[in-house]
């Protein structure tokens, strides 16, 4: 394997809907920003690509990847289609990688999309639950917020997690997102607006989950001949990882914790894991990628983390797979203000414990506040990761508030179903 | 050769919410002939008032769903009858859903923990307000009379 940068990205602005814009011309703007942003690079350059797209039913379109890469006039070079629910734009990605790895391609594009508008919002929740199993999950009440609610019920019961501190990263993504004018809806929040908002599944109200969204992303990644040959300020990937579980969550065993290498075994020795509190697949990601990447002690050697804040919960639940924080004290984390970034003012109180380094989590808005287009949201987030380790956040999002001083590395967290697919990939300054 | 050829015309017309861009309604369903192949014996148990899992013939690890090998070792499974009364593992409440179940809400998911099986079932709990469920609460299976041949044939309530 040879190292792989990633040398550009573009984003759509994330939205209800776009009904102006097909998924051929949203992928053709986010294309044409990234393609803008490395005045060197043009299609000529470009290999092949790898797309990312959830669902058949929303575009009502079987290969629409195929017609993506015919608008962009990529044709007739290769590409193929990834598909892997939620965690879908960080399987694009982690294939684009192995297509510049492995010495296929010497620049390959990454590019993902979703439109969500083009049915109601009850229908894509029905749309969204045919990814768990059909025959024993969808039936009996298929409904993803409703699986999520149960899994942090088990967190909240087995370590005192709260609804408040759930509550607390849904004030923290919304106000990051001010910043952000791709973001679907930015906004401020106050843990009493977030409890008292319509409930959709106990303990999650509306607030605690993402939007449904139209947009596109698109990353390009490049062998180390290429950077030098464009002149970019590349960014390495210098780890990816991915991990999986059980379909149904009802399958999940009561076992062992699968351990990162700043822990150890007698950290847990009465917890029964991963169970439905804890994503095992996550974990074995975060293992993988801190493995490849030399990461040995990831709250102090990471910069910043995007992760797949699906839901408030499923954003404390993922601190702990990352090892952030040990099993079981992502509620802490949440209150000692660790995920949060220093200069924003969010109108909490935090504990001021200093067990943890700061270390800024979807310091973008994430899917609570950017939207959560699923086969761009994974492409979505190496862009800003991308753009934070360039120092370029004030250029792209003409506001530099977001711009974390000296990011030297970061982590990007993609998941799909229950937690069945997951991806973890480091950037780093390349 | 006919220079006069026309399409005959219909009085199909197309619903329209817009016209700048053009959005139209488009309908789509369809009917499958779907199998559930080898978890076959686990709707039929239903029909028969029976909860059947599967047990490893290896190495004896017991899911409280159909599997038809062992998700640890890989083995054939064999089928058991599992108990029907158990505990409530983990619960929510929806107040929305899928469009299917909206007329359905609210509903209360439980995953339900049995004596001596290694993993959960997903069922419906029914019979309890959404503020009396409880973890570790005991609840017994029940069966619908009429069977849909569906994992919703079986529901649990306070036992």
């Amino acid at each position: 394997m040879r190292p792989v940068y990633m040398i550009s990205g573009g984003i759509t602005k994330f939205a209800k809907a776009h009904p102006d814009k097909d998924f051929r011309l949203m992928v053709k703007e986010a294309f044409d920003y990234a393609l803008a942003d490395v005045p060197a690079l043009t299609r000529k350059e470009i290999d092949g690509s790898v797309c990312s797209y959830f669902s058949d039913h929303f575009t009502r379109q079987l290969k629409a990847g195929a017609m993506v890469q015919d608008y962009l006039g990529l044709c007739p070079k290769p590409s193929r289609r990834i598909e892997g629910g939620g965690a879908t734009g960080g399987l694009c990605l982690q294939s684009a990688w192995e297509a510049v790895a492995s010495g296929r391609m010497e620049v390959c594009l990454a590019m993902g999309f979703e439109t969500m508008s083009r049915v109601n919002t009850w229908k894509g929740n029905e749309f969204i639950a045919l990814a768990s199993d059909t025959n024993f999950d969808y039936p009996v009440g298929g409904f993803y917020t409703g699986y999520y609610a149960m899994m942090v019920r088990r967190h909240m019961h087995e370590f005192g997690t709260t609804a408040e501190q759930m509550a607390k990263v849904a004030v923290k993504n919304h106000a990051n997102a001010l910043h952000n004018p791709y973001a679907q809806s930015p906004g401020v929040l106050t843990i009493e607006e977030v409890r008292s908002s319509p409930m959709v599944a106990t303990p999650l109200t509306i607030r605690d989950c993402c939007q449904m969204s139209d947009g596109a992303a698109v990353a390009i990644l490049a062998s180390e001949a290429m950077v030098a040959r464009l002149g970019v300020r590349p960014v390495l990937v210098s780890g990816v990882g991915c991990g999986t579980d059980a379909m149904r969550m009802a399958d999940r065993p009561h076992g062992k914790v699968v351990l990162l290498p700043h822990e150890s075994e007698v950290d847990y020795a009465e917890l029964k894991y991963p169970g439905v509190h804890s994503f095992r697949g996550g974990r074995m990601a975060a293992k993988l990628a801190y493995r490849m990447a030399g990461v040995t002690d990831p709250g102090k050697e990471l910069d910043f983390v995007e992760l797949h804040d699906a839901y408030t919960s499923s954003e404390i639940q993922t601190y702990e797979d990352l090892g952030l924080c040990r099993y079981g004290d992502g509620g802490s984390f949440v209150d000692a203000g660790a995920p949060f970034l220093a200069n924003i003012e969010y109108g909490l109180r935090f504990s001021g414990s200093s067990r943890w380094p700061r270390i800024p989590v979807n310091p973008s808005g994430g899917l609570l506040a950017c939207g959560h287009p699923v086969g761009a949201t994974g492409l979505m987030q190496a862009v800003f990761a991308f753009w934070q380790l360039q120092e370029t956040i004030g250029k792209h999002l003409g506001d530099a508030t977001l711009q974390i001083p000296d990011a030297r590395r970061g982590l990007i967290h993609s998941h799909a179903g229950t937690g069945t697919y997951i991806t973890v990939s480091i950037l780093e300054r390349g | 050769m006919d220079r006069n050829a026309k399409l005959p015309e219909t009085e199909e017309g197309t619903i329209l919410f817009n016209v700048n861009p053009i959005i139209v309604k488009h309908h789509y369903e369809i009917d499958y002939l779907h199998s559930y192949a080898q978890d076959s014996p686990f709707f039929a148990g239903l029909a028969g008032k029976k909860l059947l899992g599967s047990r490893c013939t290896a190495c004896g690890c017991s899911y409280a769903t159909p599997r038809g090998h062992c998700m640890e070792c890989g083995a054939a499974t064999e089928w058991f009858e599992l108990p029907q009364q158990g505990r409530v593992h983990t619960y929510t409440t929806c107040h929305f859903g899928g469009e299917a179940f909206l007329k359905e809400t609210p509903f209360t998911l439980v995953l339900v923990e049995f004596d001596d099986v290694d993993t959960l079932f997903l069922s419906r709990l029914v019979g309890a307000e959404p503020d009396e469920v409880t973890i570790g609460m005991p609840v017994q299976a029940r069966f619908l009379r009429n069977c849909k041949f569906k994992p919703t044939d079986v529901y649990f309530v306070p036992a």
